[in-house]
């Protein structure tokens, strides 16, 4: 694996954002709604006093951490679309690039798209909310970083299947992420969920990071349990979507897919 | 021309029970053009794009530049290159931008003077600022050519290269790429469906027709062989024998 050509295929997208603005206005535009009105309806909830403590704490910094999964799921499948559409893939797959090395682009760009939208988001929330995410101090590295790599595991799956599947399956790269937003219970605790689907919430790493920041919001204290609970989640999704993207990539190679999506 | 740089053995795929190429073997020798001619559905196509490693044989063996294509992709693929008129390069980026990505991908030592220089060579210098998506297909077609010759490679797989240029501009690129041949001795690996391209560019040309090979030799042998005064005449008799397409 050389660096040195992931690098040069990040700076592929960077160009793209460079010269873009509808592309740029996008990694905006969605993050800045949902914070505008889940912001709005914190603020008017909140004035009913003794229902919640700390409702825009509870609900601002629930969304700004559900957009940093989303914008790394997304910032690896859209990207990978780019080159869909413009017909690139062949060109990408005939250099001496590996699949791990382009996908390793992937992930890299998803991160700075995830810088761009985060910082205005965190901004935006300071500035018309008074709330402020590093309030969670050192304990946000870990929240933060557990939803990165749970949002590059999705990102990676969906890659496969539109691999696979072709632009039929394009739609997954804007949806698939909200499959999960019901069971990683980002809005409300994981009590609130009917027995069966909450079993289904312990097996997701994102539930346990917003159970953790809920825990941190209401004590002050260190979710260790809840945190080694989303890594070690997070590293049988990493590795079952590396696998699996490493399976798809065999077979469309076999079944002669990779020219047809590439073309 | 004796060092050969492609070696093909008893190469098949087989889709769903399908043979798309069936167990062909021929060679490209160092400095020669091999021109690959056949109706659709012959296994042109599936044939290069198994050349490139975008799919994987059912059987048969590789090897390019005297490496096996299955344990030795990134070396190989560093030293070849492609270009086809139905894969487009990012169409946001200009064409310097596109030019450098890869010549980054393909780790090109004096990347600037390279890219300046085939900016010369085809004549694409007043457009290296455009983004490609403004870009005439003739256009895009010789920003293709440029990328695909970023690396000098030694191996070049062309696919319908001037299908979508315009006379003049297909007959210049085709000057070009015998440049390129003559100078560089670099082995060419061309399909199309203009027979006098074909004449014009192979050295020898193998014929496909229902993944294996039916005729090979050169332009000239291959008319005689099947009295054809032209291929295109030859290519008709092939294609219709069993009363097929048309």
């Amino acid at each position: 694996m050389k660096v040195s050509r992931v690098l040069s295929y990040t700076t592929r997208h960077l160009y793209l954002y460079r010269r873009s603005l509808p592309r740029l206005m996008e990694v905006f535009y969605w993050p800045l709604l949902d914070l505008l009105v889940w912001g709005f309806i914190s603020v008017y909830l909140s004035t009913y006093k003794g229902s919640l403590p700390d409702f825009v704490t509870f609900f601002v910094g629930a969304l700004i951490l559900w957009d940093i999964l989303f914008r790394c799921q997304q910032g690896i499948s859209v990207s990978f679309l780019e080159d869909m559409w413009s017909r690139n893939l062949l060109n990408v797959f005939v250099s001496p690039m590996s699949p791990v090395e382009y996908v390793l682009s992937l992930l890299l760009i998803s991160l700075f798209k995830l810088f761009l939208a985060s910082t205005v988001m965190i901004l935006v929330a300071m500035a018309m909310y008074s709330f402020n995410i590093f309030q969670f101090g050192v304990l946000l590295v870990p929240l933060v970083a557990n939803l990165i790599v749970m949002g590059w595991a999705v990102g990676i799956i969906t890659t496969g299947i539109i691999l696979r599947y072709g632009q039929e399956a394009e739609v997954l790269a804007w949806g698939i992420a909200f499959l999960f937003q019901p069971v990683s219970a980002v809005f409300y605790p994981v009590s609130v969920l009917p027995p069966s689907i909450r079993t289904i919430a312990r097996y997701v790493p994102s539930s346990h990071v917003f159970e953790g920041m809920r825990h941190v919001i209401a004590t002050g204290t260190f979710p260790t349990k809840e945190l080694v609970w989303a890594a070690g989640l997070n590293m049988v999704y990493l590795g079952a979507a590396v696998v699996f993207f490493y399976l798809n990539f065999k077979g469309v190679k076999k079944k002669g897919l990779l020219v047809k999506v590439g073309e | 021309m004796t060092e050969r740089v492609v070696e093909v053995r008893g190469l098949t795929k087989v889709f769903n029970g399908f043979k798309a190429v069936d167990g062909i073997s021929f060679e490209v020798m160092k400095g020669e053009i091999l021109g690959i001619l056949g109706p659709n559905g012959a296994g042109k196509t599936t044939t290069m794009h198994m050349l490139l490693g975008l799919t994987t044989p059912t059987a048969g063996d590789i090897r390019i530049l005297g490496m096996d294509l299955r344990r030795n992709r990134e070396e190989i693929l560093s030293r070849v290159n492609f270009s086809s008129s139905y894969v487009s390069l990012p169409y946001s980026l200009t064409v310097r931008e596109n030019l450098t990505v890869f010549s980054r991908l393909y780790g090109v030592r004096g990347r600037r003077k390279k890219i300046a220089e085939l900016l010369d060579v085809f004549g694409i210098e007043e457009i290296k600022n455009e983004p490609t998506r403004r870009l005439s297909s003739g256009q895009i077609t010789r920003v293709s050519l440029a990328k695909a010759l970023l690396n000098d490679p030694e191996v070049l797989f062309l696919d319908e290269p001037t299908a979508s240029l315009d006379p003049d501009m297909a007959d210049r690129t085709r000057k070009l790429l015998k440049r390129f041949n003559r100078e560089r001795a670099l082995s060419i690996l061309y399909t199309s469906h203009n027979m006098q391209e074909m004449e014009e560019m192979c050295d020898r040309i193998i014929f496909l027709d229902r993944g294996r090979i039916v005729a090979s030799g050169g332009p000239a042998e291959i008319m005689a062989e099947f009295s054809g005064a032209t291929l295109e005449e030859v290519f008709l008799k092939i294609a219709r024998k069993d009363g097929g397409a048309g």
